[in-house]
């Protein structure tokens, strides 16, 4: 078997290169919309809070064991890459981890201790949710500078934080839309659309500065055919966003037919930014230093995993699917019993 | 004072692994002991099982939650703090972290929400499948990861190739040495943790006078839980220790502070080693017994730490938490069998006995803490015994950036920590305050509230 598709060394890296892709952007996506709906919490009031806080309930940690799996995936098919990157990230590493905890668990308590300790544990949810959302922003940034920590990359690492905490902000808002209505779904539809100058404003400064800053990936997107190629992946990202902001002027419609819209259009957004970053930086796994083949593990390792991981990554589809849809329509108050 | 950073990262590791420790370790006999309230609801149709199912599944959450993102944390520190461990045996770790992330970590975190919130969404059938599963995950969790702890203890099926290893047989890997006998004590440990939690918890209700049937049901499990598995613990431990005497003697000389290979050794019972004069002072030391505990025979020849002399583990943290664990067990041994004794003969506690077992909440993660101490400070100076030490291990990352985030790290552990008991105690006196019983056609016994996830 290991042979069957052509050298190992070659195609198992890039296989798990695909999978551990495909986690990132399920976490973002996923996570990404809870994340944003616990930074949205800091804008209602408490009854509002509840509800909101009931869309994300059954869905947030099965969401951020994603962030497990890519992490995973990286510690256990590039052991070298995983030491490099998350040791020139370890501080904005270490408040991500602090914020993800303190969100996480805030979650709980608020439903479980005395009433006048809620609001408490309603901002700790909240200031978890911004600080990992401005930690990974950051290291988004110093990632696609390189790995570099100089006073331009700390300051081009502080636009992209602010740039994926919008971006959070804009998809949690945008499955308020789905999961709320009345007023909330309103206000939901406000948040977005302020949200959507944001995201293109990322989208274009990491577009920008990533050519920039490598004469590598330069040359991987301005050189012919490339340029006419791969044309369609920015073409599609401005449209989206165009349909977007023409979707947020006219919801929440009256049938509430449409609410689904602006979520899978920011899926689709959040989609084709991944995979321009994503062939920027193909075949490196740390930007210009290590290749995937050259932080790979041993090949007969990553066949163990590999066939594992295709065997229970469509089951965890499945029953995550069935989750989804046994939790679908409007959120309700959530209780135990 | 210069800061070492390998001591640093050592010490951020074993914070951060000794506050996640301690929610798997309720959780994963939790999952199962909640299991068990639903199906003898299920069975009986008597809803004192169900008030059960629903006050301990509310601290089922809470650990679940507090496990999930400390694990989170874990996951990454294995890349921050030990870049070494992966670069040299990944090729064996790295494959049993994943199939733990695979198998377990989706299937416990998906359908605890459909078991936390989905009672009135699905099926009675199906929700106690949720319940089922979610247990599985749990445990299948604790199953991989002390597959590759007890693979560092006793690494076999594999082979070096320029320095790194390789794997040559996964079925001796995951079989390793070690594996049954630790994999088993802990799940014990587990159990017992559960066990004393719910009887303390139950205990602290039954003092203040809330002796409703769930209550008593709940402590009854406690208590009889308790009492059989402290005894099984005992056995698996010594079992567990003979394993450990055939592949790392050297740990068993540091737990029992044994400085001489010689027959006939005493069992130190208490002592002040002296790693600098190599001996001990103050010792109270029982003739023959440890000759007789590790031999079977009184004069029975035991290694002693001259034997490794430059490569066993630091003597007194062993020998000490060592002791902890088993003071601890001892203790819960006297309880439960008293607790077990006395409720069967009145069926009812007394005073007494429940403050004893209010004292005991928290014991099982006393003993767990030690003894996951007395092995993983046992294996040093190694982190995969004979193949890696630690100190090669280590990241080269500045001792600020550690010490800053260790700081924070502990912080916050502080404040979870004290939030967690707290707001179990909290919701054990609220449950007692709010006891108005529905039909069984709408089970929601407590007062019906607004409060999202209560």
């Amino acid at each position: 078997m290991l042979t069957a598709f052509g050298d190992p060394a070659v195609w198992l890296p890039v296989a798990f290169a695909g999978l551990m892709g495909l986690a990132i952007l399920v976490y973002v996506v996923l996570d990404g919309y809870d994340l944003g709906v616990g930074m949205l919490l800091a804008g209602v009031g408490e009854a509002d809070r509840d509800r909101m806080i009931a869309a994300i309930g059954p869905f947030w940690d099965a969401n951020e064991t994603w962030l497990v799996l890519a992490v995973g995936l990286l510690l256990v098919a590039f052991p070298l890459a995983h030491g490099v990157i998350l040791g020139a990230l370890y501080l904005p590493v270490a408040v991500m981890l602090i914020g993800l905890i303190v969100r996480g668990v805030a979650f709980e308590f608020r439903a479980k201790v005395r009433p006048e300790r809620k609001a408490a544990w309603d901002w700790a949810f909240f200031a978890g949710s911004l600080a990992t959302a401005l930690a990974q922003g950051c290291m988004l940034g110093l990632y696609v500078m390189g790995l570099e920590i100089t006073p331009a990359t700390v300051a081009f690492s502080a636009l992209t934080a602010v740039c994926l905490a919008a971006g959070y902000v804009f998809i949690g808002a945008c499955w308020l839309i789905i999961k709320t209505d009345g007023d909330l779904q309103r206000r939901s539809v406000r948040w977005a659309r302020r949200c959507l100058v944001f995201i293109a404003l990322g989208l274009g400064s990491v577009s920008v500065a990533s050519p920039l800053v490598s004469p590598r990936i330069f040359e991987k997107w301005f050189s012919l055919p490339e340029i006419v190629l791969l044309a369609p992946l920015p073409i599609a990202s401005v449209v989206t966003i165009g349909l977007l902001w023409i979707a947020l002027k006219n919801l929440p419609d009256h049938q509430d037919r449409w609410a689904w819209l602006p979520f899978f259009g920011a899926v689709t957004v959040f989609a084709l930014a991944f995979t321009g970053l994503a062939y920027s930086f193909y075949p490196y796994v740390v930007p210009d230093r290590l290749t995937i083949y050259d932080a790979a593990s041993a090949p007969e390792s990553l066949l163990i995993i590999l066939i594992g991981a295709l065997l229970v990554v469509p089951v965890i589809i499945t029953y995550s699917l069935i989750a989804y849809r046994i939790f679908r329509g409007k959120a309700t108050v959530l209780r135990y019993d | 004072m210069e800061l070492d950073p390998v001591l640093l990262a050592r010490v951020q590791f074993a914070a951060n692994i000794t506050f996640h420790i301690l929610f798997p370790t309720i959780t994963i006999a939790l999952g199962w002991i909640l299991l068990f309230f639903k199906l003898s609801y299920n069975r009986s149709d008597d809803l004192k099982w169900m008030d059960a199912y629903h006050f301990w599944v509310k601290i089922f959450a809470l650990s679940f939650a507090l496990g999930v993102v400390s694990g989170i944390t874990m996951s990454f520190q294995f890349g921050t703090n030990w870049p070494g461990f992966m670069e040299r045996v990944g090729n064996i770790a790295g494959p049993l972290l994943a199939y733990e992330i695979l198998t377990a970590f989706f299937l416990e975190a998906v359908f605890l929400g459909i078991m936390l919130f989905g009672f009135r969404r699905v099926s009675n059938r199906v929700h106690t499948l949720a319940t089922v599963l979610v247990a599985v995950g749990t445990t299948l969790s604790a199953f991989w990861i002390l597959v590759l702890n007890s693979w560092m203890h006793t690494p076999v099926g594999f082979e070096m190739r320029d320095g790194v290893a390789h794997a040559t047989d996964w079925l001796a890997i995951v079989f390793n040495p070690s594996m049954p006998y630790r994999l088993t004590h802990m799940l014990l440990a587990s159990g017992l943790t559960a066990a004393f939690l719910i009887a303390g918890v139950s205990s602290y209700r039954w003092l203040r006078g809330d002796r409703s049937p769930s209550v008593m049901a709940a402590l009854r499990t406690g208590v009889v839980l308790a009492a059989i598995l402290i005894p099984a613990q005992i056995v698996v431990g010594d079992l567990h220790g003979l394993n450990t005497l055939e592949h790392q003697p050297q740990k068993i000389a540091a737990i029992e502070a044994n400085w001489q290979t010689r027959p006939a050794v005493p069992l130190v019972l208490f002592a002040l080693p002296d790693e600098q004069a190599r001996s001990n002072a103050f010792e109270v030391a029982i003739p023959y017994g440890a000759s007789l505990i590790l031999t079977h025979d009184p004069n029975g020849v035991v290694p002693g730490l001259d034997a490794f002399e430059g490569s066993h583990p630091p003597v007194a943290p062993v020998f000490f938490a060592f002791r902890v664990m088993v003071g601890i067990g001892i203790t819960m041994l006297l309880l439960s069998w008293a607790g077990g004794w006395v409720l069967w003969r009145r069926g009812d506690l007394t005073p007494w006995l429940a403050r004893a077992f209010v004292g005991m909440t928290f014991a099982g993660w006393g003993a767990t803490i030690a003894g996951w101490y007395v092995t993983e400070i046992g294996r040093q100076p190694w982190l995969v015994s004979g193949v890696l030490r630690t100190a090669e291990a280590a990241s080269a990352v500045p001792a600020p950036f550690i010490g800053l985030s260790l700081a924070l790290y502990l912080v916050v552990y502080a404040v979870l920590l004290a939030a967690y008991v707290s707001v179990i105690f909290h919701l054990a006196r609220k449950a007692g305050d709010a006891v108005v019983r529905l039909p069984k056609a709408a089970p929601s016994p407590s007062v019906p509230s607004m409060v999202a996830a209560e």
